[in-house]
C-alpha cells in the first residue's frame, strides 16, 4: 500500500482575534498519487485555512494547535521557512480562486508565467517563454502568443483561470491546490476548465486538493470527498458513496439545501431547529473534550 | 460575481436567525469621543490652545507688547538670571515670550479655524456638486479647477495681499482663495466612488431626488475624509500664517504672532535660543495636535472605521 | 394580455453614447438588442444568463434607472419612457429593487433603523419618525429579524441578514413590482434557501411581480413560473419554467442547462459537449 502524497493528522487551529475560537477540529484528510480530493464546505467551515496552512501562509491571527501536515515524508509544519520555500512552487501549487486579482495588473502575462520557470528551474528568459507558449497552448488556447503579449485586463476571466491553471501545472508538481477556481466563472466556461483540470491532472499523474462550496462541482470531478463543518471533517469517503448514502446530519442537510433544476421543490426547506441543535451539540461535545489548544505533540 | 462568504460568524445550517450576541451595543457620541486617546489628548491641547487664545488678557503674566530694554534677553526660569515674572524668559526688547506666544495663539487659532473652515466649505460644496450633478456641472467645475490651480500659490498670495493689504482679514482670504481647490478635487473623487455604490442608486429607487441623494446619502459618507482633509488644512493654515508673517506680510507688527517671533528670534538664536524655540515649539504642537485630532476623530465618529 | 404589469417592447440600451466629452463622443456599446418581455401581476419571471448576456441592464432599463435608445417600457398602463424623471416620481413607489450586494446596496453610515423609516417618510406613508418605526418594527417580524437591528449598522450583520433588510427595504412601500437583482449570489446556500423562501412567501401574500435575474438556474427553477433565457443582449428563449428546463428549444439553453453540475455521479458529463463548444475564445 503505498503512502499518500498528501496526509493531514488532526491538525487543529484556533483564532486568536475571536477569543481562541477553534477553526479547525482536528482534521484529517489523505490525498493519494493521482486522486482528485473534494474539500466541501460553506464559508467560514475552514477549508480556506486548511489550504494555506498547506501553502504555509496561515493568517497571524490564526494559530495551529496540533497536527501535521505530511507531504513527501515531511511535516510542513515543522519545516524552516527556506525548506518550505523549495517546496511550495515546485512540488506543491496553487490554483487560486478569483483570476482578476490573483494576476499582477501592470505586468504582461508572459512575464508572470516565466517568473517560476527561471526562479526554481533556472532557464533562460527565452526557454521559459517557449515553455510558456507550450503550456498555455496545452490549456486550450488558441493563440498563445497573443495571451502572453497582453496584460491580465486584456483578457476575459475564463482565459485568465486558463492562465492560471497552466502556471500551477508548469512546474509539474506533485500536488495542486484548486481554491475554488470556478466559483468566479460562468456556467459554460467553468464546465470547459474543470474539463481541462481533469485531463491536466491525469496526463501529469497530479494530486489534486479540490476545495470548493459546490457540491454539483465536486460530484463532477473529486474521486472522494471530506465534507468539513465548523472546522470538523463530518463525512468522507468516495464521492459516489457520500452523496447517493450520507451518514451525517450536515452532508444530508447540505445536500437538501441545494437546489436542482431537475427537482422543482428542492432547495426551499430551511433546516428543521433539531437539526441544527444537534449539529451544534455535537460540535460542543466535541470542544469539551478537550482536544483542541493543547500543546503540539505530534 | 461576488464571493460567497461575507459571513463573519462561522458556517451554520441555521433555522432562526438571530443578531450576532457578540457584537456589544455602541456607546453613545460623547463617551466614544472621551475613550479615544487621540481626541483626548489632541482635542485637550486644542482646547488649551482655545482657552489661552480666548482669556489671553487675564491669562497672560505681563503685557506682550511692553519693551523694557533693562529685561531684555532674559532666559526662562531655571537657567541663571532668569526673572521669576518671565517665565519663559524675554526677547531682545525685554518682552515676555510666554505672553506673547499665548497672545500669538490668537491669529494662529482664528485663522485655523476661519480660512480652513471657509475653504473647506466652499470646495466641499463645489466637489459635492460636480461629483454628483451631472456631466455639464462636473465639467464647469473641473475646468474652473483647473484652470486655477495652474496659478502658483506664492505669487497669487502675494499679489493679493499686495492688492488688498496686509492684515489678518488678506492672509485668511490668501489661504482661502488658495486651498479650498484642494478640498474640491478630494471631495469630487470621493463623492464619485460612492455615487457606484448600489445604496445611491436604491435611494433613487425609493424617489429621492438628485439633490436629495447626495445629501441623505453620498455626504455622510465623504465625511471622513473631509474631516481628515479639513484638521490637516487646520494645520497647514497655520503655517502659512506663520510664513508670511515670517516675512512681515501678516497682521501689523504690534500683535504678536508666531511667525514673527520666530523671525526676530532667528536673528538673536546664538545669545536667546529661547526665543525661536518657544514660538517653534507651539507651532509644531499645534499642528501635530491638528493632525491627531482629525485621526481621532474620523475614527472615533464612523461606524465603519470603528470596528 | 389583461394581467400583465409590466411590459417592455424592442428595448435597445447602449452605453457610453451620450456623455459629454470635449473630444466628441465615444462610439457606444450596445447591450441590448431589441428585448421584449412582459411580467404579470404576481407572477414571478426569471431572467437567467452569462455575464454579457445584459439581464442586469435589462433590469435597470425596466426599472427607468437606464434609459433605453429605442424601445418602450410600460408599467401599470403608462409609458414610463416616455415620463421625465420628475413625473416617474410617484411611480418609483410601486416599482422597486433589491440589490446583488448587500454590503454596498445599504448605506454604510446609516442605522438599518434609518434606511427603512426614511422611505415611509418620502412618500407620506407615516407622518412622524415614531408611526415610521412602528411600521418597520412590523416588516421586520415579518423577514424573520429581531426588532433591535433598528439599532445597528450593515457592518453588524451577516450577508443573510443583510439581505433581508433589503428585502424588507423593497417591500416596506407594498409595490405592485420588485426586480431582484442576483440578490443570493454571495450567500452561503444555506442562507439562500432561507431567503428564496422568504421571498417567494412575500409575493404570494402580496401580491408581487417579481422579476428575479440570476445566473444560477436552479435557484431560478426553484422560484420563478417563467424563465426568460439572454444571451449576448437578445432574449434566446421564454416560457414556462416547467417546459424550458425539461424540453427547451433552444441548443444555446439546452447548453446551458446541461453545463450545470448536479450532485450526481455522472461520468460522461465532462466529455458531453466538448466538441461543440469553443475553448480559448478569449
Amino acid at each position: 500500500m503505498t503512502a499518500p502524497r498528501l496526509a493531514i493528522e488532526a491538525l487543529s487551529a484556533i483564532s486568536l482575534r475571536a477569543n481562541n475560537a477553534p477553526i479547525l477540529r482536528r482534521v484529517s484528510l489523505t490525498v493519494d498519487t493521482g486522486e482528485v480530493h473534494g474539500l466541501v464546505g460553506e464559508s467560514g467551515a475552514g477549508k480556506s485555512t486548511i489550504a494555506k496552512a498547506i501553502l504555509g501562509i496561515i493568517p497571524s491571527q490564526v494559530k495551529v494547535t496540533g497536527g501535521r501536515i505530511i507531504f513527501e515524508g515531511r511535516d510542513l509544519l515543522s519545516l524552516p521557512a527556506n525548506e518550505l520555500r523549495a517546496v511550495l512552487g515546485r512540488d506543491i501549487a496553487l490554483v487560486p480562486q478569483d483570476p482578476s486579482t490573483a494576476l499582477n495588473p501592470s505586468r504582461r502575462i508572459d512575464a508572470q508565467m516565466t517568473d517560476g520557470l527561471r526562479l526554481k528551474r533556472g532557464l533562460s528568459a527565452k526557454e521559459a517563454r517557449l515553455r510558456a507558449r507550450a503550456l498555455l497552448a496545452e490549456v486550450q488556447i488558441r493563440d498563445p502568443e497573443r495571451v502572453l503579449s497582453s496584460y491580465p485586463h486584456q483578457l476575459s476571466g475564463g482565459m485568465r483561470q486558463r492562465v492560471l491553471i497552466a502556471a500551477a501545472f508548469a512546474l509539474e508538481p506533485k500536488l495542486v491546490i484548486a481554491d475554488e477556481p470556478t466559483t468566479a466563472l460562468d456556467v459554460t466556461v467553468q464546465k470547459q476548465i474543470l474539463r481541462l483540470i481533469r485531463a491536466l491532472q491525469e496526463r501529469h499523474g497530479t494530486s489534486v486538493l479540490f476545495v470548493s462550496h459546490d457540491l454539483g462541482v465536486v460530484a463532477k470531478i473529486c474521486d472522494r470527498v471530506s465534507v468539513l463543518y465548523m472546522g470538523k471533517v463530518v463525512e468522507q469517503g468516495r464521492t459516489g458513496d457520500v452523496l447517493q448514502a450520507p451518514h451525517h446530519a450536515y452532508t444530508k442537510a447540505l445536500l437538501a439545501a441545494n437546489p436542482r433544476y431537475d427537482r422543482p421543490d428542492t432547495g426551499l426547506e430551511p433546516t428543521p431547529p433539531e437539526v441544527v441543535a444537534a449539529l451544534r451539540a455535537e460540535i460542543a461535545a466535541f470542544d469539551a473534550g478537550g482536544s483542541i489548544g493543547e500543546a503540539r505533540d505530534g | 460575481m461576488l464571493e460567497r462568504g461575507d459571513v463573519k460568524h462561522s458556517a451554520q445550517i441555521a433555522g432562526a436567525p438571530a443578531i450576532k450576541e457578540a457584537e456589544p451595543r455602541p456607546l453613545p457620541v460623547y463617551l466614544r469621543l472621551v475613550r479615544d486617546p487621540k481626541v483626548v489628548c489632541a482635542g485637550g491641547f486644542i482646547l488649551l490652545l482655545v482657552v489661552l487664545a480666548i482669556g489671553a488678557p487675564l491669562i497672560a503674566p505681563q503685557d506682550p507688547l511692553a519693551q523694557n530694554l533693562l529685561n531684555a534677553t532674559l532666559p526662562p526660569v531655571g537657567f541663571a538670571d532668569a526673572e521669576p515674572g518671565f517665565l519663559l524668559g524675554t526677547d531682545g526688547l525685554g518682552r515676555d515670550v510666554l505672553s506673547r506666544v499665548i497672545y500669538g495663539s490668537r491669529v494662529s487659532l482664528t485663522v485655523a479655524f476661519v480660512a480652513a473652515g471657509l475653504a473647506c466649505l466652499i470646495g466641499s460644496l463645489l466637489g459635492l456638486m460636480a461629483g454628483y450633478l451631472g456631466a455639464i456641472t462636473d465639467a464647469v467645475i473641473s475646468r474652473l479647477v483647473d484652470v486655477w490651480m495652474a496659478f502658483p500659490p506664492v505669487l497669487l498670495s502675494i499679489l493679493l495681499i499686495a492688492v488688498i493689504g496686509t492684515g489678518l482679514h488678506s492672509v485668511i482670504i490668501a489661504i482661502v482663495v488658495i486651498d479650498w481647490t484642494r478640498f474640491c478635487r478630494v471631495v469630487r473623487t470621493e463623492t464619485m466612488n460612492q455615487a457606484q455604490m448600489d445604496y445611491v442608486v436604491a435611494a433613487r429607487t425609493i424617489g429621492f431626488s438628485r439633490p436629495a441623494t447626495l445629501f441623505r446619502e453620498i455626504l455622510p459618507n465623504v465625511v471622513p475624509v473631509l474631516i481628515a482633509l479639513l484638521t490637516l488644512e487646520m494645520g497647514i493654515a497655520v503655517v502659512v500664517e506663520a510664513i508670511l508673517s515670517f516675512v512681515g506680510l501678516s497682521v501689523s507688527s504690534d500683535t504678536p504672532t508666531w511667525g514673527g517671533m520666530i523671525a526676530e528670534g532667528r536673528q538673536i538664536v546664538h545669545e536667546a535660543w529661547w526665543v525661536l524655540a518657544v514660538p517653534l515649539a507651539a507651532l509644531f504642537a499645534t499642528v501635530v495636535a491638528f493632525n491627531q485630532l482629525g485621526d481621532g476623530l474620523a475614527r472615533s465618529l464612523d461606524p465603519v472605521l470603528r470596528r | 394580455m389583461a394581467d400583465d404589469l409590466l411590459i417592455a417592447r424592442g428595448l435597445v440600451v447602449a452605453y457610453g453614447g451620450h456623455s459629454a466629452s470635449f473630444l466628441g463622443a465615444r462610439k457606444p456599446v450596445p447591450v441590448l438588442h431589441g428585448v421584449d418581455i412582459r411580467v404579470g401581476r404576481g407572477e414571478t419571471v426569471g431572467i437567467v444568463g452569462e455575464s454579457g448576456s445584459g439581464k442586469t441592464t435589462l433590469g435597470r432599463a425596466l426599472l427607468g434607472l437606464v434609459r433605453p435608445a429605442a424601445g418602450t417600457v410600460t408599467f401599470a398602463g403608462s409609458d414610463i419612457t416616455a415620463l421625465e424623471e420628475k413625473a416617474r416620481r410617484p411611480l418609483r413607489r410601486r416599482m422597486q429593487m433589491i440589490f446583488q450586494d448587500p454590503m454596498s446596496s445599504l448605506n454604510p453610515r446609516h442605522t438599518i433603523g434609518r434606511i427603512l423609516t426614511e422611505p415611509l417618510l418620502l412618500h407620506g406613508f407615516a407622518a412622524s419618525r415614531k408611526s415610521a418605526l412602528s411600521m418597520v418594527h412590523g416588516v421586520l417580524d415579518r423577514v424573520g429579524l429581531s426588532r433591535t437591528t433598528v439599532d445597528r449598522y450593515s457592518f453588524e450583520l451577516s450577508g443573510g441578514q443583510r439581505q433581508r433588510v433589503g428585502i424588507a427595504r423593497a417591500v416596506v412601500l407594498k409595490p405592485d413590482f420588485v426586480l431582484a437583482d442576483e440578490i443570493v449570489s454571495g450567500l452561503d446556500v444555506s442562507t439562500q434557501a432561507q431567503v428564496l423562501q422568504l421571498l417567494k412567501e412575500l409575493t404570494g401574500e402580496m401580491h408581487l411581480a417579481l422579476a428575479f435575474i440570476s445566473h444560477d438556474l436552479s435557484v431560478v427553477r426553484s422560484i420563478c413560473q417563467r424563465v426568460v433565457v439572454m444571451r449576448e443582449g437578445q432574449v434566446v428563449e421564454e416560457g414556462p419554467c416547467q417546459r424550458v428546463f425539461t424540453a427547451a428549444s433552444s441548443s444555446y439553453t439546452r447548453m446551458l442547462i446541461d453545463a450545470i453540475p448536479l450532485p450526481t455521479i455522472d461520468p460522461g458529463w465532462l466529455a458531453r459537449g466538448a466538441a461543440t463548444e469553443s475553448a480559448g475564445a478569449g
